[in-house]
């Protein structure tokens, strides 16, 4: 999980080592530096133990500010890595102290730390990823000062089980999730129903295994580390005849891909970013994506902050307003035909206009 | 517990790592099995450690913060800028380079200890709460790894016993109505006897099976945690209205009391320094600790003297076990005030790191604690001022562990002679 952190250092070892080819020229007299910088609005994110190099939301959410600086909407943002749940709370005080224009939690793990800092500090602006303050009755609590960013996904989950429906030649296809908490069972939820849908409408019988949305239970690691048993769920999920794989586990959904090579005829549907891109090793087996778009919305959230637009409106990421998509088939895409690429959009459509409604209790 | 019922336990000590013994009265080489006359590396190790001195401590974390600020400076941006026109002007790199160190030190001491930029003392001194936050829960699981070095046994379980602490304590707080300091108590009670349960499993096994302790300990950490994990998926162990793997708040009864307003340091020190000056009196002041002593010197003479071996292991383990524990109730009712899966973070083998550097002792434990409190304490700011990897901090603990776990390298380093007064020859400490 750390790795580029340690490539960082590595490579920087080979930088300092490699004096050779320090010949460069020096920067002129009184050069102000980097260009981007014409902005005094700083967005800040604090992570949890997963780091900005997950490979899952907190990359994704990170991105999303590095974009912002990249657009010229931020200066260089800052960034602030948890390496326990101990740290939460100090890294959103260091961050409340260092003059941020909004400070991004990334996480339900982050969410006490956050209120605390928010009620702490009513002037402060906060954004938190895939949370929302809601009451013991699911009512929803706003907070003044913080703006919940969440996401449908079970819309996009949905296309890419109806997809999985009609690509399987096993008729079994598979999901399984890192912890049993809602933002990684609404993705399932969603994938179930996509192949429930496919049934109905075709008549025909392809089994999900690894999930029950009926009964609300499945396949799970319990963690976001362990992926040994991450790897050893998705070898009994294949040897029970699924050929299509769903992981939501954020970093360890790799192991499903390694035990998918290894087991050949098998593809893979990623989550949260594109996993075409993410997983370059495996992308000849990655047959769509379900993508989060956390990276846009923290991207837009920082952006109405520095236009003085913040709202602690939740912005909640659907199929409409391309919060939620499904990815380019890439390397699939003469192995999908133009009916199912047909259906999956009219299905898209359905979903927009509320013809079709996709529904999961984790939804918002 | 009868005379018949320890020999099995002393004979299967015999043929794993405790043959400084044997070596002390039989310096013959047998080829056959070089096990059974030189002591096994564990033992060496441990006896280095106990022995070690305050200097060679102080010289590895000086050592370590050094190769932690070689780091800093190759990992740092700027620095990369300047080297990349090094010998036009050389001097950039090097004014980089110690820009990038000295700014990255300067904030996590001003994170750790003192922040000069604050006003009032008060103020001024909160890093240093922060630091004893930090520590809180590395004392009392530091002594529990330390007490049990110290009778022969390598306790790697302080992490699972640390999770039934929180468990018990983190339970009782949140979900039993108790009158104020009644409350405290009892839930600290329960993490200590929940750590201590889980703890006396591992030594009970160990004394009447022969079990590898270590095998036991880490095996009774991943029951530990997904036990943990498991409760956090039931109603009982859930906040009202959502289904997230954390546990309600602790009720304000149960709460360990916060001196200071905006500071997370919390009355969990004052229990975990009782427990560190309860470990130095049980080591230094009564027989029990004698006993476990004489045990962690040498079995097979504290056999012979009378004393239990396999009883002492058991005894030993419930009281490093409790001590554990009581770090879980710390974390749990002083510093995170739920219960949630990485309440124990990586508590328990940060442990073992602390009760190394603290050379086993209670008083070393302490202070080796105080220091990774703040160096964790002082990470935090570090990352938000100066944007240096975290990670760092991992770093400098492990080569601080490395360090010491090679003295040698340390006094090649800073060229200092070994006494000669100093046992070198393996086996020859005995229990003197």
């Amino acid at each position: 999980m750390r790795r580029t952190h340690k490539m960082r250092l590595v490579a920087g070892l080979a930088a300092v080592g490699l004096a050779t080819a320090a010949c460069g020229e020096p920067p002129g007299e009184g050069n102000g530096g980097s260009g981007s910088s014409d902005t005094d609005f700083v967005g800040c994110m604090v992570t949890d133990e997963g780091g900005p190099d997950d490979k899952s939301f907190n990359e994704t959410s990170w991105k999303g500010l590095q974009d912002a600086a990249a657009e010229g909407i931020s200066a260089k943002p800052r960034l602030a890595e948890s390496n326990a749940a101990s740290d939460y709370e100090p890294n959103v005080d260091q961050m409340v102290k260092a003059d941020c224009g909004l400070i991004v939690t990334v996480g339900f793990l982050l969410a006490d730390a956050t209120k605390a800092a928010a009620e702490a500090n009513p002037e402060e602006k906060f954004a938190i990823v895939d949370y929302l303050y809601t009451d013991k009755s699911g009512k929803p609590t706003p907070i003044d000062n913080v703006k919940p960013l969440v996401f449908n996904t079970h819309e996009a989950a949905f296309l890419a089980g109806y997809l999985a429906a009609a690509q399987t030649k096993t008729n079994k296809v598979a999901t399984w999730g890192g912890a049993k908490i809602p933002t990684v069972t609404i993705f399932m939820d969603g994938f179930y129903d996509g192949v429930q849908h496919y049934n109905k409408t075709k008549n025909k019988n392809v089994q999900v295994l690894g999930w029950n949305k009926k009964t609300q239970d499945g396949q799970f690691v319990g963690n976001f580390n362990n992926s040994n048993k991450a790897k050893q769920i998705s070898e009994n999920l294949l040897n029970d005849g699924a050929d299509i794989m769903m992981p939501v586990a954020g970093p360890i959904g790799e192991a499903a891909a390694v035990a998918a090579k290894e087991q050949g005829d098998v593809s893979i549907i990623w989550v949260d970013s594109d996993g075409y891109e993410a997983l370059p090793k495996y992308k000849d087996i990655i047959l769509t994506s379900v993508i989060k778009g956390m990276d846009v919305a923290v991207k837009n959230a920082a952006a109405e902050t520095a236009e003085g637009n913040f709202s602690n409106e939740p912005f909640v990421g659907t199929l409409e307003n391309k919060g939620v998509s499904l990815a380019p088939y890439h390397d699939f895409d003469s192995k999908v035909s133009d009916e199912t690429k047909k259906e999956i959009d009219d299905l898209t459509q359905q979903i927009i206009a509320g013809d079709l409604k996709v529904e999961s209790d984790a939804a918002f | 517990m009868t005379d018949q019922d320890k020999r099995p336990d002393t004979e299967t000590r015999q043929d794993g790592d405790d043959s400084g013994a044997v070596t002390t009265t039989d310096q013959k080489p047998d080829a056959g099995k070089p096990a059974q006359d030189e002591p096994s590396i564990g033992q060496r190790f441990l006896r280095e450690l106990t022995t070690g001195s305050t200097a060679l401590t102080i010289l590895s974390v000086v050592l370590a913060l050094l190769i932690g600020a070689i780091l800093i400076v190759v990992s740092d941006p700027d620095v990369h800028a300047a080297a990349s026109y090094f010998f036009s002007r050389p001097g950039d790199t090097f004014a980089a380079m110690w820009t990038s160190a000295s700014e990255a030190y300067a904030a996590m001491f001003s994170g750790a200890i003192i922040d000069f930029d604050e006003y009032t003392v008060g103020r001024a001194l909160r890093p240093f709460a922060d630091s004893l936050t930090y520590a809180t829960p590395l004392i009392a699981a530091g002594l529990a790894v330390a007490l049990a070095f110290r009778t022969g046994l390598l306790n790697i379980g302080a992490q699972g016993q640390l999770i039934l602490g929180a468990i018990l304590a983190g339970y009782i707080g949140f979900a039993i109505d108790l009158p104020p300091v009644v409350h405290v108590v009892v839930a600290m009670l329960a993490g200590f006897v929940g750590g201590a349960i889980w703890g006396g499993i591992a030594g009970f096994i160990k004394a009447t099976r022969g079990a590898h302790e270590v095998i036991v300990t880490i095996m009774l950490n991943y029951i530990a945690l997904f036990l943990l994990a498991y409760l956090l998926t039931t109603d009982p162990f859930q906040r009202e209205g959502e289904d997230l793997p954390r546990s309600p708040f602790m009720l304000p009864t149960a709460e360990l009391w916060r001196p200071i307003e905006g500071s997370r340091l919390n009355l969990g020190l004052v229990f975990a320094l009782l427990a560190a000056v309860y470990t130095w009196w049980l080591l230094n002041r009564s027989t029990m600790g004698f006993r476990f002593k004489a045990v962690g010197f040498n079995p097979h003479a504290a056999t012979t003297a009378g004393i239990s071996v396999g009883r002492s292991y058991t005894t030993v383990m419930f009281i490093c076990g409790g001590l554990a524990g009581i770090a879980g109730a710390t974390q749990v009712m002083g510093t995170s005030l739920h219960l949630h899966g990485a309440i124990a973070e990586q508590l328990g083998f940060d442990a073992i790191t602390v009760a190394l550097l603290g050379r086993s002792s209670p008083i070393g434990t302490v202070l080796a604690a105080i220091l990774f409190g703040a160096l964790r304490a002082g990470a935090t700011t570090m990352q938000a001022q100066t944007q240096t990897p975290i990670d760092i901090v991992l770093v400098v603990q492990a080569l601080i562990v490395l360090f010491i776990a090679a003295p040698p390298l340390v006094r090649a380093v800073f060229r200092i002679k070994v006494r000669a007064t100093r046992p070198v020859a393996p086996g020859s400490g005995g229990l003197a």
